[in-house]
């Protein structure tokens, strides 16, 4: 074995090393972050099969019986304090037609139903996701969560957090 | 004053572990014989304080001690007394607290056994260990103490444990979890020491062996653990999420899974040592990486400790000093311990470095899925998420190759193997699981895929039964006799093998022939999936110790006859007005029925969803026939004898 040779195989071993490092960078750099923010996996596919039960009727809703329009699917809960914060917008929303359907996520359907009846229902319509299974299908991490579904029924847009004033120029702009 | 004595013993054994990273290593430098015979003592009286400080933490949460912010956070006085002592490890700080104490367990059980091995190595893996333990004990201390006292204004009553948490898998699963994790911490001790002393040879691998292959069934066991808890307290029938956390557990089983098959290798042919030496500081690294995703909030999973960026950066100063300082002695020092033993490529040697180089790349495919969002985002190009899609495409084909693999490779001899040893077996169990699995197949409809993965489940277990034949049916003594000669070590392979193909034909028969219905039921009415009918009888309100609960009776009927009586409940948790839903499950060998009870709606009408899983406890039964094959292995005869001997 030459010099050459041998000085290759004692830098080889040190790549290991050298990987690890280059991770410890990237983790440093995450520490402290703001790890809610995620766009969705979605984005440009249909809405995912489900079959959930309507507060309003009491029927089982599944993908099927969404509405062809241009809509907002709306992840809510009476649990959820940003909820409240949202709820007028959404019921302005409605009032100018924008068809708004609402999940009711992880949440109890009494407390659901008189949170509508408090506040108004700016929905067409209100699906319980009790157990949150529909939630999981959407990739959702938390309430609210705002999904915009165009005309040939493709995820277009998700936003984490509440709709307001501020962003519902960028959320209608996807609303066709 | 029980916790203050919590606490002090706490730091009292920081400065025992630090007199054990520090004193036995100067020993060895000065050749100082006095010097490396403190680390026997060092050790016990350092796990002494640690388990004398874990008992302080349980009397706090037996005694409902709210006054401690830990106890107060999670536990209550309402709380069984059972989930009252699991409750200690239902936080960060108490879990942690496990940690060190199953570390300080394995460092005493090392220096109980330290008499088998040469004077001046014992001492030094102790030491090895004394580090690790002195980087986690200042990790407890100084940014998550468990015996932080709420001094005057303690509350009167605690916030509870977490609902989810409340369940007999809590109790087992992570202290068995982290004998797993922990145990590695030898393997890893072993490994550097081998790099201080240049001592790496065949006998170090003998050493090295039992410890990993201990921590490996009980890793083994407790992700078995992890992922039945999962399947029926989540109350969605799920099993595996590639959920981070989990990967993180996944990652050391498989990276220790590589670490058992290159150890027999370097001890049996004197080969791979450098290579083996890595692995063992790689899986121990996965293990503390494990750490760091769960408890310091770079990842969002369901599994993660309150965030918190101090944890964080202490976490990952752990893994710069333990990982990167290993990694540079391995830099500078395995030149010396690299081997130059060749062998033929129909060698065991060659199936079993195949097995490794699958194995690794398993490991780094499930690395990236878990590390790809956050490295992504770290490169600033935006967050994504990568779900089981990813893994299932790119993971079940290598797995799937690898087992066929594992299938074959034993049937091999070291150094080379005559082809007609591999020839006749192959050709035998490739047409007999091909028929055999065709024709289950063709009777129960279950399509390609299940083929595939069946076919290759019974020629792993042809080939095995083939193998074991082959040693038992040569020579002059009968077959029980020369069955019984064969050593623990090579059951507790065929266990852990057949264990993967168990696993196998569960995983695949419940992912492509389950059943499940959501439907909308009132007492009287009924559903039918899968061939059962579900009546659901009744409703009633129940009342727990800590809970009140709305409680169903469903029978589960086939062809008229009662199968049997589910209970699926849904509980209102009192402390912190939580709903949690408990499923209901029937197990059996060939299938689950699993009810859980979704929203009350109109009058006395329930949404409820009804499964019906094919062979999902195979899956489990699989994990417990590894753990039980790695346990068999440990005990090996050859594992007691002394050094030298």
């Amino acid at each position: 074995m030459t010099m050459r040779h041998r000085l290759i195989k004692k830098a080889l071993l040190f790549i290991p090393l050298v990987l690890f490092l280059i991770l410890g960078i990237a983790f440093y750099s995450q520490l402290g972050k703001n790890t809610q923010y995620m766009p969705s996996a979605l984005i440009g596919q249909k809405v995912p099969a489900f079959n959930l039960i309507s507060l309003n009727s009491d029927q089982i809703i599944t993908q099927d019986d969404l509405p062809n329009t241009p809509y907002l699917i709306n992840f809510w809960g009476t649990w959820c304090p940003a909820c409240h914060v949202e709820h007028p917008f959404l019921t302005t929303l409605a009032d100018d037609g924008v068809v708004i359907v609402g999940i009711d996520y992880k949440d109890e359907k009494a407390l659901a139903k008189q949170w509508l009846e408090e506040k108004g229902d700016p929905y067409l319509m209100v699906l319980m996701d009790e157990i949150g299974h529909f939630g999981v299908d959407m990739g959702i991490t938390g309430a609210p969560e705002t999904f915009v579904v165009n005309s040939s029924g493709a995820i277009v847009y998700r936003l984490q957090g509440v709709v307001s004033e501020s962003n519902w120029s960028t959320i209608q702009g996807y609303l066709k | 004053m029980l916790p203050e004595i919590g606490q002090f013993s706490l730091i009292l054994s920081l400065f025992f572990a630090i007199s054990l990273a520090l004193v036995p290593l100067l020993g060895y430098w000065k050749n100082n014989q006095l010097l490396l015979a403190t680390a026997r003592p060092l050790t016990f009286i350092m796990s002494t304080l640690v388990l004398m400080s874990f008992i302080v933490l349980s009397l706090s949460f037996l005694m409902d001690d709210f006054s401690v912010l830990y106890v107060s956070q999670t536990s209550n006085s309402q709380l069984p007394i059972y989930y009252k002592f699991s409750a200690l490890w239902g936080g960060h700080e108490g879990s942690l607290l496990l940690w060190v104490l199953v570390l300080c367990g394995w460092s005493s059980a090392v220096a109980l056994k330290i008499r088998n091995l040469p004077e001046d190595i014992g001492p030094v893996v102790l030491a090895i260990l004394g580090m690790v333990c002195s980087g986690f004990l200042s990790f407890l201390i100084f940014t998550s103490s468990p015996f932080i006292r709420l001094l005057p204004d303690s509350p009167i009553d605690g916030g509870d444990l977490n609902p989810l948490l409340q369940d007999f898998g809590l109790i087992v699963h992570p202290p068995v979890l982290y004998m797993g994790y922990v145990g590695f911490s030898v393997a890893f001790a072993f490994a550097v020491a081998a790099l201080i002393t240049g001592n790496l040879n065949a006998a170090w691998a003998r050493w090295a062996r039992p410890w990993t292959t201990a921590s490996w069934a009980f890793l083994t066991l407790g992700i078995t653990l992890g992922s039945w808890w999962a399947y029926y307290e989540l109350g969605w029938g799920g099993w595996w999420f590639w959920d981070p956390v989990e990967n993180a557990s996944f990652m050391p089983w498989l990276a220790g899974t590589a670490l058992l098959h290159s150890l027999a290798v370097t001890e049996k042919r004197g080969v791979f040592k450098s290579w083996t030496v890595l692995l063992a500081i790689f899986t121990f690294s996965l293990s503390l990486l494990g750490a760091f995703l769960v408890r310091s909030g770079v990842l969002t999973s369901v599994h993660s400790f309150a965030a918190d960026s101090t944890r964080g950066i202490f976490i990952l100063v752990l893994l710069l000093i333990f990982v990167g300082g290993s990694l540079l002695l391995y830099a500078i020092r395995a030149v010396q311990v690299r081997s130059s033993v060749s062998f033929g490529v129909t060698g065991r040697e060659a199936w079993l470095l195949l097995n490794n180089i699958l194995l690794t790349v398993l490991t780094l495919t499930v690395l990236l899925g878990t590390l790809y969002p956050l490295l992504f985002d770290a490169l600033g190009l935006g967050k994504i998420s990568v779900g089981a899609p990813y893994f299932n495409s790119v993971f079940t084909p290598i797995a799937l190759l690898l087992i066929v693999f594992m299938g074959v490779g034993p049937l091999s001899k070291w150094h080379n193997t005559k082809l007609n040893v591999f020839l006749l077996p192959c050709i035998i169990s490739m047409v007999v699981s091909v028929l055999i699995s065709g024709s289950l197949v063709y009777a129960y409809d279950l399509g390609l895929l299940a083929w595939l993965s069946l076919s290759i489940a019974f020629w792993v277990v042809c080939l095995s039964f083939s193998d074991w034949f082959s040693k038992v049916s040569v020579g002059t003594k009968g077959i029980i006799p020369r069955a019984r000669q064969l050593p623990r070590n090579y059951y507790g392979m065929l266990l852990a093998h057949l264990g993967i193909v168990v696993s196998l034909v569960g995983v695949v028969l419940v992912s492509i022939n389950s059943q499940e219905s959501m439907v909308r039921l009132s007492p009287g009415e009924q559903t039918s999936v899968a061939g059962y009918e579900f009546r659901f009888d009744r409703l009633e309100q129940v009342q727990g110790p800590n809970y009140v609960s709305d409680k169903a009776q469903f029978t589960a009927y086939k062809n008229g006859q009662v199968v049997a009586l589910l209970y699926p409940e849904k509980r209102l948790f009192n402390a912190r007005q939580q709903v949690m839903t408990e499923a209901a499950l029937d197990a059996g060998f060939t299938r689950d029925l699993y009810i859980s009870l979704g929203e009350k709606l109109d009058g006395d009408s329930w949404g409820v969803r009804v499964y019906v899983k094919s062979f999902v406890r195979w899956i489990w039964l699989g994990g417990l026939l590894m753990m039980v094959g790695g346990l068999l292995a440990t005990l090996d005869k050859r594992y007691q004898r002394r050094a030298g001997v």
